[in-house]
This record gives C-alpha cells, sequence and structure tokens, in this order.
C-alpha cells in the first residue's frame, strides 16, 4: 500500500477573492468613485429600472455602466441609446458571477477619473454573486413582483448582504398574490438594517425615491 | 455552471499550496463542504474530474469531500438546531427569528502527497 504525505491547507476557496475585493473597495474610496453591484434573478428588470434612475441622476454626478449579465452588447447599447451615457460589455465567458479581479478588469477599461458612480450590473443569479465580493460600496438587488415575497426564504444570503432590496414590476400587484408587508417582514429577517424600495420601471412609480437613495449613498461615499 | 468557477478556484490555491510546499504530484486534495452551501457534490466531482486532468499536477487526483451539518441559532431562546431537518423555524420555541451559525462552508482541508 502506498502511503501518502498530509499536508493542512484550511482555506475558504472565497478567501482570496474576499482579499481582492477589499483591495479594489479602498482604492475606489481613495479615488471617489462608487460601485453599485446590481443583482437580481434573469429578467427582473435590472436593464430597464437602470435607464429609469439613471435619467434622473445623470445630471448631478458623473455615471457610467458595466454589463456582466449576459454575453452580447445587448444591454450595453440600450443603456448608452436610452441615457447617453459610457456603457461597457463585459465578457464573462458564460461564468455565472463576477469576482474582484473579473471587476477590476472591467474598470480599467473606464475613464475611472471621470466618472462618480459606476454601476455593475451582475449576472442574473441569486446563488452565487452572493458568494463572491465584487469590490463594491454597496450591493443592491432587484425581486420582481411574479418571483413572489418569499424569495428572502429561499436564497437566505443573497438579502444578506444587501444594503437595498428594490421591489420591482409593482405595476402588476393587482394580477398577483405579492404580499409586501410579508416581503419587507422577511427581509428584515435577513438584514434588519436593508432598505426596501418599491418601484415600477415601467410606469416610473417609486424610481424617484431609489435615485434619491444612489444619491445619497455617492455623495456619502465621497466624502473625506 | 457554479461548480467549474469553484474548481478553478481551487485548482489555483492547490497550486498555489504546492509551490510552497515543494510538491511536484497530488493524489488527493480534501475538501469541507457544508450541507447548505451552494455546491452540488455530484457536479463539483465531474468539473473536478475535467479540469484536474488537465493540469500536470493533479492528473488523476481524487477529489474528497467531507460534508460539514449546518446548524441554526435561535435569537428568541438562544438555542442551536439542525438547519436542514428544521429550516428556519426553530424547533425549541417555533420562533423565526434564528440564522445560519455554519454550514455554508467551501474550504480546502488538506491535500494528499504520494510518498515516493
Ligand atoms: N410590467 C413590467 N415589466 C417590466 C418592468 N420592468 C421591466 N419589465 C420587463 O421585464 C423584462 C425584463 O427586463 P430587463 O430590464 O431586461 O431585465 P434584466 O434581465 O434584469 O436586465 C422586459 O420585458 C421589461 O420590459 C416593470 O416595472 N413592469
Ligand atoms: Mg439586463
Ligand atoms: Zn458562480
Ligand atoms: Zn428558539
Amino acid at each position: 500500500m502506498n502511503s501518502v504525505k498530509i499536508i493542512e491547507i484550511k482555506k475558504s476557496v472565497f478567501e482570496d477573492n474576499n482579499l481582492d475585493a477589499e483591495a479594489l473597495r479602498k482604492e475606489l474610496k481613495l479615488k471617489g468613485v462608487f460601485l453599485l453591484n446590481l443583482m437580481s434573478s434573469p429578467g427582473s428588470g435590472k436593464t430597464t429600472t437602470l435607464i429609469q434612475v439613471i435619467n434622473r441622476i445623470k445630471d448631478k454626478i458623473r455615471v457610467a455602466v458595466m454589463e456582466a449579465d449576459i454575453d452580447s452588447d445587448v444591454d450595453a447599447v440600450k443603456i448608452k441609446e436610452a441615457t447617453g451615457i459610457p456603457s461597457i460589455q463585459l465578457h464573462t465567458g458564460g461564468m455565472c458571477h463576477l469576482d474582484a479581479e473579473m471587476t477590476r478588469q472591467g474598470l480599467d477599461n473606464m475613464p475611472m477619473e471621470d466618472v462618480d458612480l459606476v454601476i455593475l450590473e451582475n449576472v442574473g443569479n441569486l446563488v452565487c454573486p452572493a458568494e463572491f465580493d465584487t469590490g463594491s460600496s454597496c450591493n443592491a438587488m432587484i425581486l420582481s413582483v411574479p418571483e413572489g415575497h418569499d424569495k428572502p426564504l429561499k436564497y437566505p444570503l443573497m438579502f444578506s448582504i444587501c444594503d437595498v432590496v428594490v421591489v420591482n414590476k409593482i405595476d402588476v400587484l393587482p394580477y398577483f398574490d405579492f404580499d409586501m408587508e410579508k416581503c419587507r417582514e422577511y427581509v428584515r429577517m435577513r438584514n434588519p438594517n436593508t432598505r426596501v424600495i418599491p418601484i415600477s420601471a415601467k410606469t416610473g412609480e417609486g424610481v424617484d425615491e431609489f435615485a434619491s437613495w444612489l444619491l445619497e449613498a455617492v455623495k456619502n461615499w465621497k466624502k473625506h | 455552471m457554479h461548480e467549474l468557477g469553484i474548481v478553478f478556484y481551487i485548482i489555483r490555491d492547490v497550486k498555489k499550496a504546492a509551490q510552497e510546499n515543494g510538491v511536484e504530484r497530488i493524489s488527493a486534495v480534501v475538501m469541507n463542504i457544508g450541507e447548505v452551501s451552494t455546491i452540488v457534490p455530484e457536479y463539483i466531482m465531474d468539473c473536478w474530474r475535467w479540469a484536474a486532468d488537465k493540469e500536470d499536477l493533479l492528473r488523476g487526483a481524487e477529489l474528497k469531500i467531507n460534508t460539514l451539518p449546518a446548524v441554526s441559532y435561535c435569537e428568541n431562546c438562544g438555542m442551536e438546531y439542525e438547519t436542514v431537518r428544521f429550516g428556519k423555524t426553530c424547533p425549541h420555541c417555533g420562533c423565526e427569528k434564528t440564522y445560519l451559525l455554519r454550514g455554508n462552508e467551501v474550504e480546502i482541508k488538506e491535500i494528499e502527497v504520494p510518498n515516493q
């Protein structure tokens, strides 16, 4: 029988990424650039919401977008056309999440001296983007009404890391048995500090509140 | 697929450890994986075989998985319980103010190196 030597490692697979992310966050803070990591399931309305929000804030701060959700430039082009702000496409090669290193590579292709806010549209997935810190200043996710109010119970980690949960597509509330109060309660269970903002990216209802939250967050980030 | 991405992280960490320890061949990598981590053991095994065999260091190396139990804590009564069996409701007091203590680990425990 062949004997083996055992070398103990005892290291989390996420450790290196967590360190990379922390370093990136510090660097962005020094540069005065706020990075918003926007996550959701596919089709919850990330791109539509971004267009609405950006058109409300682009005269006040300088915004740019990095698209990682899908492996074509459809969303990046849509955002550029609808808002006129710079928007680039990251090629994730079908990966299910972005890590800090990929985020940094994306930022290297952005005019960092000329922006206050970079929004990352992350890969549409509620599982692993929650485990991989991108180095973002804040995490936001979009939960759309058709997905149901019990999503925070099904994806606890995702909800626990988010500073804001945007509940989108409230224009279709009459057709679904989505309970907003229950939703707020479940989100609170995962993270008592998370803000819940109901919106309709279609009608524009509630988008002002999300836009003000974002402007305030960017302002605080740029202080000292 | 998620597991393939994770396998690439494992390979990167293992290569680094091998270099630090002057190891040229690895016969097995032992992982600690929590019951409620996002890893599906069957998927990660398939991804491992495919990716590991592309590396000289890891050709033929086995991936061994230790499953760690998930444990939740109840803020209301202060007791711990098995997460997978009872979910988010504390079996001691029925309260839902509970959170996961452990069970989402994805950790490289050790590597096994053949003795010459
Ligand atoms: N009814 C309704 N549909 C919406 C709303 N927001 C987005 N959608 C639709 O949902 C689909 C997916 O939106 P999109 O922004 O591409 O989602 P993404 O994949 O998360 O970027 C599109 O058909 C949108 O028109 C909304 O507030 N109400
Ligand atoms: Mg999109
Ligand atoms: Zn992933
Ligand atoms: Zn209890």
